[in-house]
């Protein structure tokens, strides 16, 4: 693969704009960036003088201090903005926020929100780049891609790897990224979820849909736990969770249809005993803590990427 | 807007008049007197009359009628009034509009339909003719007084905006309605199945990862109606058709002899769901019923062909600019249609070869007057001289800034297409010209 040297848009809103170049050169960039985490000194003067802002319309723990954390290790000025519900809950268009935020002149806006599209509504007012950090039941580019880097890390390829993905799918932003991601670099996904939580359309991006967790896992090398959210528990998407954990909970005994080097993941927070037994969690198999440690370094390779370079997108 | 009562006599000469009711379609003189066709025939005298000779590309038919279109008035004047829906209308080539009872305060009452009314008589442009509330504000529980919405003005009954709520509710208005000959107009769409969707259920939906509305959200209740307009003998007309199992329901029940009618807008023929994969969710894209997948887009297209669907109506939703610039799942459904109608109808339907314009203009006149039961939709001697001139080859190009709508939420703004209206004329009053299609000339 000829890798490429710079990205072609300014913005990161979803895998669905990245070619599989500039999917290789953000995981390059990336392997590069988790050097600096190792250091004595875990801070690097790349984006000195640059602003960031961390735009959060939706609560989010780990996603933002991953992002935060690797602003201040690339030595950016970075300040961010919490706010529960959309722009219209405090009666301001999405585009007035947008221009308000504008008006402070960022380099860059990291943003999540809980409906599907806003950063792509954002991007096109603002000269910042804006970097999607999960829209509603759309994108969350950045996870896929720290995804993607644990599972080169581990198997030092994603071309042929075998890779189920299972949980809720229609609401996951996770499975979307991951599965144009993974299709893209040549992976063989396949998606398992119960019938009332698949989305439509998914196998035009070529992957294999099942609702069985075994046909899923056997002979899978990376096996991606999905969050199922409480509150599609009980009713009428689901009847309850022990019948969840029952058909799709993902336990020791299951696993032994997978690869012998099967590694388990999970983007977090997981519900134990709900979509993953402790046993797996905690078990050999399992690189979520991992994850974790890669999405810091995918953060600052993007954020380099984007801003680091003199202007090279203006 | 020149408004004389009873303006001068016009004799059209050897213009190109399509009127399927009449059974004409030929160059014919067009008399205009007192507001009404007095002769058409070859070879008439001016007697009198001002002469007016158009173009030989122009092509005269019965004013248009658009069934399902929203003013706004009263309650939300910042989207749209009737003053200026009707000023659209007539840029349109509507000579007429139904417009829904889903105001603020609802058109449940002889109070709120005489007043749109009287603001319609004061613009003095198109004519207009409200439809009553099935039910008191709209909330799908008891039945309004639909003898006085009708003795005040109503041409039909709608909850227009919702669905008709209960099958007994539909029921009941299906079968009091029926005494006042009108229709009841029905929202197709289960609520519990819309859900909190937002687009079309399907890949596109899918891959967007927006919430989907399923096609059958729409279809299971046509068929309730079908099955209610087969027991009642009452009179169900479906609004804005957008899914292939609705099309397919509507057939079956016309063909069991079922007093079912139904109608489709312009965007769900020209459009489908894969406008809204550019990616940028545009909230234009944005309507209720959405924009289905490419296989309903040619139903409803093999449904005008072969007459399933009645009319084309414009569903004309007209929104401001702050509440359109939202979030997709926050933004309100629905968009303009009412000056981008016919351009779009001609380009597609017509130039494309789909049907011919003569079934166009069956769809928007004669069709449109029966399923609402009022005049017009036809240039008969005596009938009421609502005429609008198509210059059905015209180059034209959407302007949304031009529009007379209070509005500017359309997909369709910047779009190239073949076809558009050079004037109106209501009671034989011109109340539009387009000068950029007809020039100075004097009408």
């Amino acid at each position: 693969m000829t890798t490429a040297t710079a990205l072609r848009s300014r913005h990161l809103l979803g895998i669905t704009e990245l070619d599989p170049e500039e999917i290789d050169l953000i995981l390059q960039t990336a392997l590069a960036m988790k050097e600096v985490g190792t250091r004595p000194i875990k801070k690097v003067p790349t984006l000195r003088g640059r602003t960031v802002i961390n735009l959060f319309f939706e609560p989010s723990t780990r996603t933002r201090m991953s992002f935060e954390l690797a602003e201040k290790r690339l030595s950016a000025d970075t300040l961010g903005m919490t706010t529960a519900g959309s722009s219209v809950v405090k009666g301001e268009t999405l585009a007035d926020t947008a221009r308000t935020i504008e008006a402070m002149a960022p380099d860059v806006i990291v943003m999540r929100h809980a409906s599907s599209g806003a950063p792509h509504q954002i991007a096109k007012i603002c000269r910042a780049s804006v970097v999607n950090a999960g829209d509603g039941m759309h994108e969350h580019p950045t996870q896929a891609l720290l995804d993607a880097l644990t599972m080169i890390e581990r198997k030092g390829r994603l071309k042929g790897l075998r890779v189920a993905i299972v949980g809720d799918l229609v609401h996951s932003r996770v499975l979307r990224s991951n599965a144009i991601l993974l299709t893209r670099m040549g992976a063989e996904v396949r998606a398992c979820g119960p019938a009332t939580l698949l989305p439509p359309g998914i196998e035009s991006l070529g992957v294999k849909v099942t609702t069985s967790l075994d046909e899923a896992i056997e002979g899978a090398d990376v096996v991606m736990m999905l969050r199922v959210q409480h509150e599609r528990m009980h009713g009428l998407f689901l009847p309850s969770v022990r019948e969840y954990f029952a058909l799709f909970g993902l336990t020791a005994a299951r696993l032994e249809r997978a690869a012998p080097d099967v590694i388990v993941m999970h983007p977090g927070p997981m519900n134990r005993g709900v979509e993953i037994a402790s046993e797996v969690a905690d078990g050999p198999w399992s690189v979520i803590l991992d994850q974790v440690a890669n999405g810091v370094a995918v953060r600052m390779a993007v954020l380099y990427l984007l801003a680091g370079t003199d202007g090279g997108h203006e | 807007m020149r408004r004389v009562e009873t303006p001068m006599a016009l004799l059209f000469k050897s213009v190109h008049l399509i009127d399927p009711a009449a059974g004409r379609n030929g160059e014919f003189d067009v008399l205009v007197e007192d507001g009404r066709i007095a002769r058409v025939d070859k070879n008439l005298p001016a007697n009198g009359a001002r002469v007016v000779e158009l173009p030989r590309s122009f092509v005269m038919t019965p004013g248009l009628i658009d069934i399902h279109v929203h003013l706004r008035e009263p309650g939300q004047e910042h989207k749209e009034t009737v003053a200026t829906g009707a000023a659209a209308a007539v840029a349109g080539g509507f000579t007429a509009v139904a417009c829904m009872p889903n105001t603020e305060p609802v058109n449940d009452c002889a109070a709120v339909t005489e007043l749109i009314l009287k603001r319609a008589a004061d613009a003095n442009l198109a004519r207009v003719y409200p439809i009553g509330a099935v039910s008191i504000g709209s909330k799908g529980e008891a039945l309004t007084e639909i003898g006085d919405l009708r003795a005040s003005g109503c041409v039909a009954i709608s909850d227009d905006g919702r669905p008709v709520k209960t099958a007994l509710l539909m029921r009941r208005a299906l079968e009091y309605a029926s005494m006042f000959k009108m229709p009841v107009i029905d929202h197709c769409e289960d609520p519990s199945l819309k859900g909190d969707g937002v687009a079309h259920e399907g890949a596109t939906s899918g891959l967007l990862g927006l919430r989907g509305i399923p096609g059958a959200a729409e279809s299971v209740m046509v068929e309730r109606d079908i099955a209610l307009a087969e027991l009642t003998g009452g009179h169900v007309h479906i609004a804005h058709m957008s899914a292939r199992q609705s099309l397919r329901a509507v057939r079956e029940g016309k063909a069991r002899g079922v007093k079912v009618t139904s109608e489709v807008t312009p965007h769900h023929f020209v459009l489908a769901d894969e406008a809204l994969a550019t990616g940028d969710y545009d909230t234009n894209f944005k309507m209720n019923p959405p924009l289905r997948e490419s296989a309903d887009r040619a139903a409803m297209i093999d449904g005008l062909r072969d007459g399933t669907i009645d009319v084309i109506a414009t569903d004309h939703a007209p929104h401001h600019a702050d509440e359109k610039a939202l979030e997709f799942d926050h933004a309100p459904f629905g968009i303009v249609g009412l000056e981008t109608a016919l351009p779009l109808c001609i380009d597609r339907l017509v130039h494309a070869g789909v049907i011919s314009l003569a079934r166009l203009v069956e769809l928007l006149a004669p069709n449109a007057a029966r399923v609402i039961g009022v005049e017009g939709g036809t240039l008969a001697e005596g009938a009421p001289a609502d005429i609008t001139i198509l210059a059905p080859d015209a180059e034209v190009v959407v302007d949304a800034s031009a529009f007379r709508s209070k509005s500017r939420n359309t997909p369709f703004d910047g779009w190239k297409l073949t076809g558009g209206v050079a004037a109106t004329l209501v009671g034989g009053r011109v109340v539009h010209v387009n000068e950029a299609i007809l020039g100075r000339r004097d009408l």
